[in-house]
């Protein structure tokens, strides 16, 4: 058996058009959950962190808690919503991509949500009265102390964008892992080791790893360049 | 108020629907709910694409255990199952889930475990004997333990041979084929599997094929639709033209000619 190195640069340079639909779709469905988790998750979050209603601190554990949400419990609530014979059953979208983003964008959210709301605490505490002074309410600072946060921001939605495209539980459950249709690099991984081809199942893996390191040093520059400006 | 928060969700989540893009081309397209086992041994890699080709349906395989493609199935989650319990498969049809359960194929189940084959199973009669062999010898045995149609099938031998497995020796993986083939290797353990999974599967180290060849390891796969009477969304007619293609001689031939390393996996057995 070659080595599983070999396996993932042969692969690569195929270009096999059924690994680059594979790996297109995974990204396809991380990307737009974390772009819903931050579309609900940054507001949410920065809200959390400024406003002040009683069982405040529950919230806050609870999305802490939530954090920890195994994958394979959020699939299955998922699938049971999605499934012809649950509530949402009518609108057909089990075992299709769209599941796939519903699940994942519930395993980000709780991250992009605590993140957010401890980034923003510090920052509020930090700049409250310079805000104040320059008559910015609560209401009004959100965007000021979201844009001031941006940096470590960052960091909370690729750990969030980490959190969805390493995980296989849940889309196995909703996506049906059907090959050409919602087949990811994770369900892939897990077809290829339960058919004994465990060099090809690491080489994927290699190849998924080499993904989230390229976004994750794409982030970082920006951040260093951010950071930078800024100094 | 409930149908508020209903219509509210519902509009929210066909919303996102349209965010991720459908494909261009609407397509007829079919959902099967199969076993791991079918799926592993590559065979719908096989036939599927001829069938797709003379009827422009495609088809959309879900790869689970047989218990888990049943429930699937009765949740109306797929339109076709494809599984191997027969009897498991007369009661889904019986409570009205399926409408009629058709002979597509066989394989047959063979007893692998380790080459040194402690519990002498090589000089078993008959697989009774070879699963007696392994529980009086202690030998590690792996089990798939998650209701799936091989596991039903070994536990069907147990019982013909009046032994309750447990102890030690006895690991219930919970897990499919593959995944328990893979445990059984690194044991090493004996393990029930589809001649077809075994055939296939890549990882097999010092294991090796100890027992086979017993009429009552016959392992039937039946193909059915499911019932559009409860599920109204079934589609019937495309489901249909599935089934009728696989017990066609058309859909026979391609099952008959599909070969792993020289080997035919699936022998087509329609009436």
């Amino acid at each position: 058996m070659d080595g599983p190195f070999l396996i993932a640069l042969g692969l690569i340079a195929s270009g096999d058009p059924a690994l680059t639909d594979i790996i297109a779709l995974s990204l396809k469905v991380t990307l737009t959950a974390v772009s819903i988790g931050c579309l609900i998750g940054l507001p949410l979050g920065a809200g959390l962190a400024l406003a002040q209603f009683p069982c405040r601190g529950a919230i806050v554990v609870a999305f802490n808690a939530l954090m920890g949400l195994p994958p394979v419990v959020a699939g299955l609530l998922v699938y049971l919503m999605l499934s012809r014979s649950g509530p949402l059953g009518d609108l057909a979208l089990l075992f299709t991509p769209t599941a796939m983003v519903i699940a994942q964008a519930i395993l980000i959210l709780p991250i992009v949500i605590s993140l957010t709301r401890s980034v923003v605490e510090d920052l509020w505490a930090e700049y409250r009265e310079q805000l104040r002074s320059l008559g910015a309410g609560r209401l009004r600072a959100v965007p000021t102390l979201l844009w001031d946060g941006r940096v470590s921001l960052v960091t909370g939605i690729l750990a969030g964008f980490g959190r969805a495209s390493a995980e296989v539980g849940a889309v196995l459950i909703v996506g049906g892992n059907i090959a050409g249709h919602t087949r990811t690099m994770t369900t892939a991984i897990t077809l290829e080791t339960s058919r004994g081809s465990l060099g090809l199942a690491v080489a994927l893996g290699i190849i998924l790893l080499l993904i989230t390191l390229s976004l994750n040093a794409a982030a970082w520059g920006l951040a260093q360049s951010a950071r930078g400006r800024l100094g | 108020m409930f149908s508020n928060t209903r219509a509210i969700l519902l509009c929210a989540v066909s919303s996102l629907g349209s965010i991720v893009a459908v494909p261009a081309f609407a397509q007829d397209f079919i959902t099967v709910a199969s076993t791991t086992s079918t799926e592993n041994s590559g065979l719908f890699g096989h036939i599927l694409p001829l069938f797709s080709e003379e009827t422009g349906i495609e088809v959309r395989v879900v790869a689970q255990g047989t218990g888990q493609a049943l429930e699937t199935g009765r949740r109306g989650d797929v339109d076709v199952v494809f599984v191997h319990a027969r009897s498991a498969e007369e009661q889904f049809v019986a409570e009205g889930y399926g409408v009629a359960r058709f002979d597509v194929m066989y394989n047959d189940f063979v007893i692998v475990g380790p080459d040194s084959d402690p519990a002498d199973t090589r000089a078993a009669q008959n697989a009774m004997e070879a699963m007696t062999a392994i529980a009086q010898a202690g030998a590690a045995f792996a089990s798939r333990g998650d209701d799936s149609g091989t596991h039903k099938a070994e536990q069907a031998l147990w019982s013909a041979a009046g032994i309750v497995p447990e102890g030690a020796w006895y690991l219930e993986t919970g897990s499919g084929m593959g995944a328990t083939l893979n445990t059984a290797v690194q044991v090493p353990a004996y393990a029930l599997t589809d001649r077809g999974t075994w055939l296939s599967f890549a990882n097999r180290g010092d294991l090796t094929i100890t027992y086979e060849g017993d009429p009552v390891l016959f392992n039937p796969y039946g193909v059915i639709l499911v019932n559009p009477e409860r599920h109204a969304h079934v589609k019937a007619q495309e489901g249909q033209a599935f089934i009728d293609w696989l017990v066609s001689d058309a859909g026979q031939q391609a099952i008959a000619a599909y070969q792993v390393g020289g080997n035919q996996l699936f022998f087509p057995n329609a009436q």
